[in-house]
């Protein structure tokens, strides 16, 4: 077995007003994989995700890359574009920051707009775009960099259903082609068993790990046909009774 | 059509004010130092028009002299601010005792510092000080209201202090200090004019001082002459700096966008 990329071992998180936002969560990512963690809204897994990309320390706990921090990327649930730069300006960002040489990032940052299907807007302001394509350019920023994990929180909750479908195959796409690792959190059921390899089911808040639940055929086999496949159902049916037990286990008598 | 009554409308309004007005003092006979005809304040003006022209140029070069000292000043101790809290609690209240104290009272101070000969000087240093504070609160509001999630974006890919300021912070800033600079470039002019009325006499030569001039003599047309070119030059400041702001912001900000009803 080789080493995970990513690890979490009794990773947990007490905000200073006291709230328990995760408590001891254990989780490991093999490189290519798609993981979405599932839970209910406040479960703490988009803390989880903050504390991964060290933006958040964890109260206990470690987060550990056994080989090596590898080159991330993070798409948020809002497209957090810069209102003042253009497409091709906000996709380089992590290369500029990087101090990459200007004409080569805008090479790379103007080859992620057109994987992601924006010829044509590079120079379009974010107010000028739709909600769809500003969350494309945000993947687009995102895979600039050429991450290997990749973490995404809720990036498409706020779509429409046809946006978000596109945005799936598109993502899916995109992973497979670069070997990117996903970590992605939603609260959707259908989504987490449409796009994963393997589903992480949360209990309510503090979140723990209440169940995993390994999907097949592996993502890289998926389009949109696989939607209406027994397949995608039984998938779909074994991540929601997941959750629903995480749930009832929660609401039980306490210890 | 729309924008043709735009600006046909209010100078319809404004030609109709001064033929009602110019009716009245004509029908009444009201005498020239009391309330002079349009016809007269323009005869006045024709007849003063190089002296009040050189005076304007006056009252303009204090006026943007302090505005511009103003913007840059302001806006270096707003990012000094947002670099240092200490700074910012250190300096901040001193920032506001200037802006609350009457410009007025402390006018004859700095009269007495500067040197009466100086009246220029003087002018300078009060239009920079009502102009400075409108920049400093407004720069220093717009670099702290950073959205979070780019601040986290930025951490995230190991942006510097130095990247975070001219990356993140000035532009999206940007639309803070110009509605502050907006403020400042209307109060840099309104305080180089009172700089000068508190002067009373001696040196100056600014517009101010035409007027105070004009009505020691009872030239109340040349007065009502002098307060339009004032008017005017306010008034082209103003639209000036709209217009910069159109410039900066029409692309991306709300505030300048053209909405397509």
């Amino acid at each position: 077995m080789t080493l995970p990329l990513l690890t979490l071992r009794a990773v947990s998180k007490r905000f200073d007003n006291g709230v328990e936002a995760v408590g001891r969560v254990d989780l490991e990512a093999q490189e290519g994989e798609f993981v979405s963690l599932v839970g209910p809204s406040g479960c703490g897994k988009s803390t989880a995700l903050r504390i991964i990309a060290g933006l958040v320390a964890p109260s206990a706990g470690m987060v550990e890359f056994p080989c090596g921090r590898p080159e991330l990327g993070f798409v948020f649930q809002d497209p957090t574009l810069m209102p003042w730069a253009d497409a091709a300006t906000n996709a380089r960002l992590p290369l500029d920051l990087k101090g990459v040489a200007r004409a080569q990032a805008q090479a790379r940052a103007l080859r992620a707009l057109h994987r992601v299907g924006l010829e044509g807007f590079e120079k379009a302001y974010p107010r000028e775009l739709s909600g769809g394509m500003r969350m494309r350019v945000s993947i687009a920023r995102a895979i600039a960099s050429e991450p290997k994990l990749l973490l995404m929180d809720e990036p498409f909750a706020a779509l429409d259903e046809l946006s978000r479908q596109a945005l799936n195959d598109d993502l899916l796409k995109l992973a497979r082609e670069d070997g990117i690792t996903v970590l992605f959190v939603t609260h959707s059921v259908f989504e987490s068993a449409y796009l994963s390899s393997r589903v992480v089911v949360m209990t309510p808040r503090p979140g723990r790990v209440a169940a995993e639940v390994l999907l097949s055929p592996p993502a890289a086999s998926r389009d949109v046909s696989w939607r209406m496949t027994p397949d995608f159902a039984d998938g779909a049916r074994r991540v929601s009774d997941a959750l629903k037990s995480a749930m009832q286990a929660a609401q039980g008598p306490g210890p | 059509m729309r924008s043709t009554l735009r600006y046909l409308l209010p100078a319809l309004v404004g030609i109709a004010a001064l033929a009602l007005w110019e009716f009245l003092v004509r029908h009444y006979a009201i005498a020239e130092f009391v309330l002079p005809a349009p016809s007269a304040i323009a005869r006045a003006l024709a007849g003063n028009f190089t002296s009040l022209l050189g005076s304007l140029l006056v009252t303009l070069k204090i006026t943007w002299t302090a505005y511009l000292i103003a913007l840059a000043g302001g806006l270096l101790l707003a990012i000094l601010f947002s670099q240092s809290r200490a700074a910012e609690m250190a300096l901040y209240p001193y920032a506001v005792i200037l802006q609350v104290t009457p410009v007025v009272a402390i006018a004859p101070l700095i009269l007495i510092w500067t040197g009466f000969d100086h009246v220029e000087r003087a002018a300078t240093v009060i239009a920079l000080i009502v102009a400075f504070f409108p920049i400093l609160s407004n720069a220093t509001l717009g670099l702290r209201s950073v959205d979070p999630g780019l601040a986290d974006l930025f951490r995230l890919y190991g942006a510097s202090r130095w990247q975070v300021l001219w990356r993140l912070q000035l532009p999206g800033a940007l639309p803070f200090i110009l509605a502050g600079s907006k403020i400042a470039g209307g109060l840099a002019l309104i305080g180089a004019v009172v700089a000068e009325f508190a002067a009373g006499s001696g040196t100056s030569t600014g517009l101010a001082w035409r007027i105070t001039e004009a009505g020691f003599q009872l030239q109340i047309a040349k007065m009502f002459a002098a307060l339009a070119l004032l008017s005017v030059a306010g008034i082209a400041n103003f639209y000036a700096l709209t217009f910069v702001e159109w410039l900066l912001l029409h692309r991306w900000h709300e505030s300048a966008v053209k909405r397509e009803a």
